[in-house]
């Protein structure tokens, strides 16, 4: 019983030391690949390397992506380990909720736009 | 049926699902947690400007479009400034690590001129964007954007009051464990501004060119 219940008390004990933050060596690991990752997408619209709009488009997200996902582990530190995974899970609920909410808006609002009587402004540039 | 009841009295203990007594939890232990949700509620009102700006950013009510307003060099030194300011942040930590306060209190300082400079940046830049008659109430593209970028901004200004204010904590009582404790917490605030920062210029900013 006494065993137990100190299982109980250790298991729960894990919250005693401060948040992970990182090493000289994961800051500049951090820095080096956001520096990259910032410079890269500025390069390609200021340069208009790539002329396809929607390739461009598409590109720059998938760095924004990749940064986000840089600095999450690299600056703020989320892991598995921190606060026995509630900072994970609150991280994977926000993240969640984001996503319902910025692709639910720009779904319904592209659609309400599009099925609208179009203004005398369109009905004008109408053949 | 007298067996049954016997096994289930005095001698044999039941068994233990929970504490009954709540043990001791060290002072500020749930701090981090606390402040982690915090920013990640504050996550949610960034998602919900940047949905907004996504519905109405094009919308320029035969106003000026992204291409007329935007210049993407001083987004891209604002963008520097910040990134700075997350490292040499990060450098302080380092240095509250190893209790040393006056390192600390540099790389606060250093972080602080980052974030003051950016402000400063973006203030410049949106006084251009008004003297150019490109205000928020010109178009429903301009109203988002201002809100959007101008939230940002305010956050990026309380963080460095409060930066200011830690500071002068540390300064005077010392690297104590209350204000390690509140110098994680900005320390949390300030990274997840930088990745909101990254939202708004590939968004609002590299987006807007490319439309």
């Amino acid at each position: 019983m006494s065993l137990d219940a100190h299982a109980l008390d250790e298991s729960d004990h894990g919250h005693d030391d401060s948040p992970p933050h990182g090493t000289l060596q994961s800051y500049l690991i951090g820095f080096g690949l956001s520096v990259v990752l910032t410079a890269i997408p500025f390069w390609l619209v200021m340069s208009g390397v790539i002329a396809d709009k929607t390739v461009a488009a598409i590109t720059i997200m998938g760095f924004a992506f990749v940064q986000i996902i840089v600095h999450v582990i690299y600056f703020l530190h989320v892991d598995f380990k921190s606060e026995r995974g509630w900072t994970i899970m609150t991280f994977i609920f926000t993240v969640v909720i984001l996503f319902i909410t910025l692709s639910g808006s720009l779904w319904v609002m592209y659609h309400l736009t599009s099925n609208m009587a179009p203004t005398p402004a369109v009905m004008r540039q109408m053949p | 049926m007298t067996v049954l009841t016997d096994t289930a009295t005095p001698g044999a203990q039941a068994p233990v699902f929970y504490v009954a007594d709540e043990h001791e939890h060290p002072e500020g232990a749930s701090t981090y947690l606390g402040f982690w949700i915090y920013v990640m509620s504050d996550c949610l009102i960034f998602a919900c400007l940047f949905a907004t700006f996504g519905v109405l950013g094009g919308n320029y009510a035969a106003g000026p479009a992204p291409k007329d307003v935007f210049e993407l060099p001083i987004v891209a030194v604002n963008t520097a400034m910040l990134l700075l300011s997350s490292i040499t942040y990060g450098f302080a930590m380092l240095a509250m690590d190893r209790d040393k306060t006056g390192a600390t209190l540099g790389w606060l300082a250093v972080t602080a001129l980052f974030g003051a400079a950016f402000v400063g940046i973006e203030l410049h830049e949106f006084a251009g964007l008004i003297h150019e008659g490109a205000t928020p109430e010109r178009s429903a593209f301009l109203s988002s954007f201002f809100t959007l970028v101008g939230t940002h901004g305010l956050h990026v200004t309380s963080g460095l009051v409060w930066m200011v204010v830690l500071m002068v904590q540390v300064a005077t009582k010392g690297l104590v464990q209350a204000n390690k404790r509140r110098l994680l917490c900005l320390s949390m605030f300030w990274h997840f501004l930088d990745v909101v920062w990254i939202g708004v210029f590939t968004f609002v900013y590299l987006l807007g060119m490319l439309r």
